[in-house]
């Protein structure tokens, strides 16, 4: 351990951090462990009550929060009426248990004495057509309210009582003019929501192209009328606009959104189909068109397999049941799930690893790392093998891997790869350091030994002797080496 | 955020009132449709109103049943239906279908929609086109602001960001404005204002605005808040795309906060069920560990975890009264911080264990070097590789120089990993300036390339966007050099003892706006500050209503339109399925 560790000071040094790390068996996490066993220690003087502590609330609102109460409701709705009546109760028996919250409870009685005088009702009534949005009225009672009732508004002013949330009608701006001075004067004063109501307004009343000819000067307020139809669902104006605005490749996009909301996998690969006429960028094109062929390759593909697995007679889907179709999954995961059930199968088949890495163009690494995670996790070693074994013209062969064998190591170790098959390529990890880390690590004991060895590093290797088992092949194997004279030992 | 007392700063102030205000005017609108009646919440509203409320003070004010609104039909049986509501047309639809439903059917009911914390024009005109304007009665809910400690404040409207970088909508700034009137009404008057960014400049003319409308009455009181600052988004997406270096970051890259609580799962509770914990100044070890550097925090805690061993050993030669006396006081202080270590202690071995899997370790190593600018191949190619292998997290923001060739070939590996519909998402980090493209033959651009996740589920996986280009941006390196960003010195950085705010990010990056801020404070103004303007490019402003003397020392408090995070800005990029 001494030596990664020095080695990751000086990294870490060299690029001006400090040596924190987030390593496994660092020092830091046998302090938190230490600290969860002390802490631990103590449950069981703590446990004896500690139900009536989770009530008392310092776990944030449990029994009586609003969510909780919506799930119980949620729940209890797909039963019958009497189950939805006994959460009911449940939740309110439970809130009784709950310490009632004071000052709520004394400002809703305040204002429950006050509608029982019937004098005040009518006030309280007459407060709900104005000032109900403004908790503290006398906070921000405009200036300006004497002047309600007037019904002449400037431009200016209109959009000043449309921001203060006020009804004001937009009918008497007729002439183009004065709708076009009403729209620069939502714009100056900053309010979107008014914006759009005016942009509302405008566009019951005004022809399309003269409304968009006149927004194309006005960039906040297409802005708005843009989002506008986005979230109403105005496809058909938007895209109108759009085409009126030359974005061409927005045309295009906003077209390819709609296949989000089709559910229904061939009308959406229908759609997808079209798409690929749509004007998009040139690099975008041939993302369209791997999208609509992926789709039509997981079709068939779920359909066969759907098949096969119905009918019980593959062996990989019975051993292996799906977990979820293929449909409208990632190429890579497409990639995977091949490279699971379909690895074997020759290139002229759609669902073979090979006939989608060559469709796609997956680039080496990509196909590689995927490939390696699909077989590591059936614990195919052999594929393994195979997959990084190359051959040369005089028929020697050569492990060779597009990844760096150290990530080959992490992704085996974590499908619980056997020492046998982690040892190989932990050998093959170019960097010495790495190498040693890792074979440390995973307690590969040949490839340390050797490491050691080539090093020349006696001191390394008599310390690395109390870490193998008494007796073993492995300490046989470090004495042996240690009383080799042959090693010119470096210390 | 809330950080431990020093003797010159103010105590910061009582924020609950906002609560109290929010609650209170909730229970007058219940009120104004009297009798028993369902309430259907708004799945975004439903945590800022359990800070606020519960379901007991609902039950006293006659809602009868709860539910969400969702896309699913409502099975109420109430003759009175109450909806709690954003100002969202995709929700006024769902209204609309409900009423019109009860129609068909001969039925008739009372609806009320109360909208937080306003409506919207675009609302009423669907309820018009819809056919129920009149059947449906509409209130406001000025609900603007929630304190999630106590110096943290949100208006939990987290498409702010989305609606106004991406879409280019105004319509939140009223809402902004008035939630500054209403800060300035309880805690003000505010002596001075400064500002950066087009939105703050908005934001802040039509809070002048309001003001100048509404009698002021706060004159001459004694501000609790003195100064306000506010600052755009988009001036600095660095700071918020790094990765997190101090505990509650990484509480929340890890679990995820929300509205200032966070549900910690069997793997850290060590038991079967989840817990909900309340992540605040009251939460005393919490408190102590939020804005330390993750590396100190184990050290932290088993130094609080002995003092709590000793402390349970006193129990040993105590006689009766003494034990009397300690199980009525302290036992109960003791348990609940016996508690609340447990717990941290377990959310802490979930964030190693789960950032020992990602190779955070290298991920931080390509995200400094990309930030100083050095080594950018072997990041771009490290971002690639994590494309590669789907996993499941976040790659660093680089600040690399991306030709168009790495670029597009970044943009197709994700597409095939984690899915063709994020053209989408690329094509929205284009157009808000978070990605660029480098022209061909220009040279040398800084390019801000990041890999995000997108949501924790994994089949959406991260993204990448590499930044940069868009004037601004590709200012980074000049601004950060003008500003010493990036802490040149000799030696460790000892992250147990900082010396600057650089120890968020391990000492390798200054929060540039953290530095804005330090800066325009110290000078009182924009002075001397003009070149980094020109590089930022936003209209600035600052100005001084009184002449106040300097105070000694200052309490920042953060108020924002939602606590955001670089998973959360990314996910604010992809398109939604309606």
């Amino acid at each position: 351990m001494n030596r990664p560790r020095a080695d990751e000071e000086e990294y870490w040094h060299s690029s001006k951090c400090r040596a924190f790390t987030f390593d496994d068996e660092d020092d830091e996490l046998c302090q938190l462990k230490e600290s969860k066993r002390a802490v631990n220690s103590l449950r069981d003087i703590v446990d004896d009550e500690e139900d009536e502590l989770e009530k008392v609330s310092w776990s944030g609102e449990p029994v009586g929060s609003i969510s909780w109460s919506i799930k119980e409701t949620a729940s209890s709705s797909s039963t019958s009426p009497e189950g939805r009546d006994s959460s009911l109760q449940k939740g309110s028996s439970s809130n009784a248990a709950l310490p009632k919250q004071v000052s709520s409870y004394s400002l809703s009685s305040l204002f429950k004495g006050r509608n029982k005088l019937p004098s005040l009702q009518s006030l309280s009534d007459a407060l709900s057509d104005t000032g109900v949005k403004n908790y503290a009225p006398e906070l921000r009672r405009p200036k300006a309210e004497y002047k309600d009732y007037s019904s002449d508004w400037s431009p200016k002013d209109t959009v000043r009582r449309m921001q203060r949330g006020k009804v004001c009608s937009l009918e008497r701006f007729r002439s183009l003019q004065d709708k076009l001075v009403l729209l620069d004067e939502a714009v100056a004063g900053h309010d979107g929501n008014v914006i759009t109501a005016v942009l509302i307004f405008l566009k019951r009343t005004l022809r399309r192209e003269i409304l968009f000819r006149e927004l194309e000067v006005r960039q906040v307020a297409l802005c708005h009328l843009i989002h506008f139809l986005k979230e109403t669902g105005e496809q058909k104006m938007l895209l109108d606009l759009l085409r009126f605005l030359d974005r061409t490749e927005e045309v295009a996009l906003s077209q390819y959104r709609e296949h989000l909301n089709i559910q229904d996998v061939e009308k959406k690969r229908e759609f997808l189909k079209g798409c690929i006429g749509l004007p998009f960028s040139p690099e975008d094109i041939s993302h369209i068109q791997d999208h609509y062929t992926l789709l039509e390759r997981q079709i068939i593909i779920e359909a066969n397999d759907r098949r096969l697995e119905t009918a019980g007679q593959s062996e990989i889907f019975q051993k292996y049941p799906r977990k979820a179709s293929i449909l409208n999954m990632p190429l890579v995961t497409t990639l995977f799930y091949s490279c699971f059930y379909h690895y074997t199968e020759a290139e002229g088949t759609f669902s073979s690893p090979t006939n989608l890495k060559k469709t796609f163009k997956i680039p080496d690494k990509q196909y590689v790392l995927t490939a390696l995670a699909a077989r590591a996790k059936l614990r195919a070693w052999e594929d393994v093998d195979a997959l990084f074994t190359t051959k040369n013209w005089l028929g020697y062969t050569k492990k060779k891997a597009p990844i760096g064998f150290h990530r080959v190591v992490e992704i085996l170790q974590r499908n619980n790869a056997p020492v046998q098959v982690l040892q190989e390529y932990v050998r093959l990890v170019e960097d010495v350091e790495t190498r040693l880390n890792l074979a440390t690590k995973y307690k590969c004991h040949d490839v340390v030994i050797d490491t050691y060895r080539d090093l020349k590093d006696r001191i390394q290797l008599m310390a690395y002797k109390c870490k193998v088992e008494r007796g073993s092949a492995e300490e046989e194997k470090i004495n042996s080496i240690l009383n080799n004279t042959q090693i010119r030992w470096k210390n | 955020m809330a950080s431990a007392a020093r003797h010159d700063v103010p105590e910061p102030p009582d924020f609950d009132i906002l609560k109290r205000l929010a609650r209170d005017q909730l229970i007058y609108l219940l009120e104004q449709l009297p009798g028993r009646k369902d309430l259907f919440i708004e799945a975004d509203l439903m945590s800022p109103l359990d800070r606020i409320a519960n379901v007991s003070i609902l039950k006293q004010h006659e809602v009868d049943k709860l539910y969400k609104v969702e896309s699913r039909p409502a099975l109420s049986t109430s003759d009175q239906l109450c909806f709690l509501v954003r100002p969202r047309v995709k929700t006024m639809k769902y209204i609309a279908d409900i009423v019109n439903a009860d129609k068909m059917s001969g039925r008739s009911r009372k609806y009320k929609i109360i909208f937080s914390p306003q409506k919207f024009y675009a609302c009423e005109m669907v309820l018009e086109e819809e056919g129920v304007f009149g059947d449906v009665t509409c209130d406001e809910w000025s609900f603007y602001l929630l304190p999630l400690d106590e110096d943290i404040i949100s208006m939990e409207l987290p498409e702010f960001f989305r609606d106004y970088f991406l879409e280019g909508d105004h319509r939140w700034i009223n809402s902004v404005a008035r939630a500054l009137q209403l800060l300035n009404s309880l805690y003000g008057p505010f002596s001075r204002a400064y500002g950066i960014g087009r939105c703050a400049k908005m934001c802040y003319e039509l809070w002048r605005d309001l003001e100048e409308e509404s009698e002021g009455d706060s004159q001459g009181r004694n501000p609790e808040i003195g100064s306000i600052f506010l600052m755009d988004r988009d001036t600095d997406y660095v700071t918020a795309l790094c990765s997190q270096m101090v505990y509650e970051g990484l509480v929340d890259d890890t679990f995820r906060i929300k509205c200032g609580s966070v549900d910690f799962g069997p793997e850290v509770t060590s038991s079967d069920k989840s817990v909900k914990v309340l992540l605040n100044a009251q939460d005393k070890v919490f408190s102590q560990i939020r804005n330390e550097h993750f590396s100190s925090v184990f050290g932290f805690l088993s130094q609080k975890s002995r003092n709590l061993q000793a402390q349970y050993d006193r129990r040993r030669g105590m006689d009766i009264k003494q034990m009397k006396n300690f199980v009525s006081q302290e036992l109960k202080g003791l348990k609940q911080e016996h508690r609340l270590l447990s717990l941290h202690i377990g959310a802490c071995e979930s964030i190693m264990k789960k950032k020992t899997k990602q190779d955070f370790q290298e991920m931080i190593k390509a995200e400094h070097s990309l930030l100083e600018g050095f080594d950018i191949r072997e990041s771009t190619s490290f971002i690639e590789e994590h494309i590669d292998r789907l996993s499941p997290r976040r790659c660093p923001p680089s600040r690399a120089c991306l030709n168009p060739k790495d670029y597009r070939s970044l943009k197709t590996q994700y597409l095939q990993s984690y899915g063709p519909e994020h053209l989408l998402t690329f094509h929205n980090l284009k157009r808000i300036g978070l990605l660029t493209e480098q022209a061909a033959g220009e040279t040398l651009t800084a390019v801000e390339s990041r890999v995000s996740k997108l949501v924790t589920d994994r089949a959406a996986g991260k993204i990448t966007d590499a930044f940069n280009s868009l004037a601004r941006k590709s200012n980074f390196r000049a601004i950060s050099k003008k500003l010493g960003l990036i802490p040149r010195l000799d030696g460790e950085y000892d992250l147990k003892v900082p010396r600057d705010m650089a120890y968020v990010f391990s000492g390798a990056y200054t929060p540039l706006s953290c530095k804005i801020i330090e800066q325009v404070l110290e000078r009182r103004g924009w002075q001397g500050l003009e070149e980094v303007l020109r590089l930022l490019g936003g209209p600035e402003f600052s100005e001084a209503a009184l002449s106040v003397p300097r105070p000694a020392g200052c309490r920042f408090i953060f108020l924002t339109t939602a606590v955001t995070s670089s998973g959360r800005l990314m996910e604010a990029m992809a398109e939604p399925r309606s």
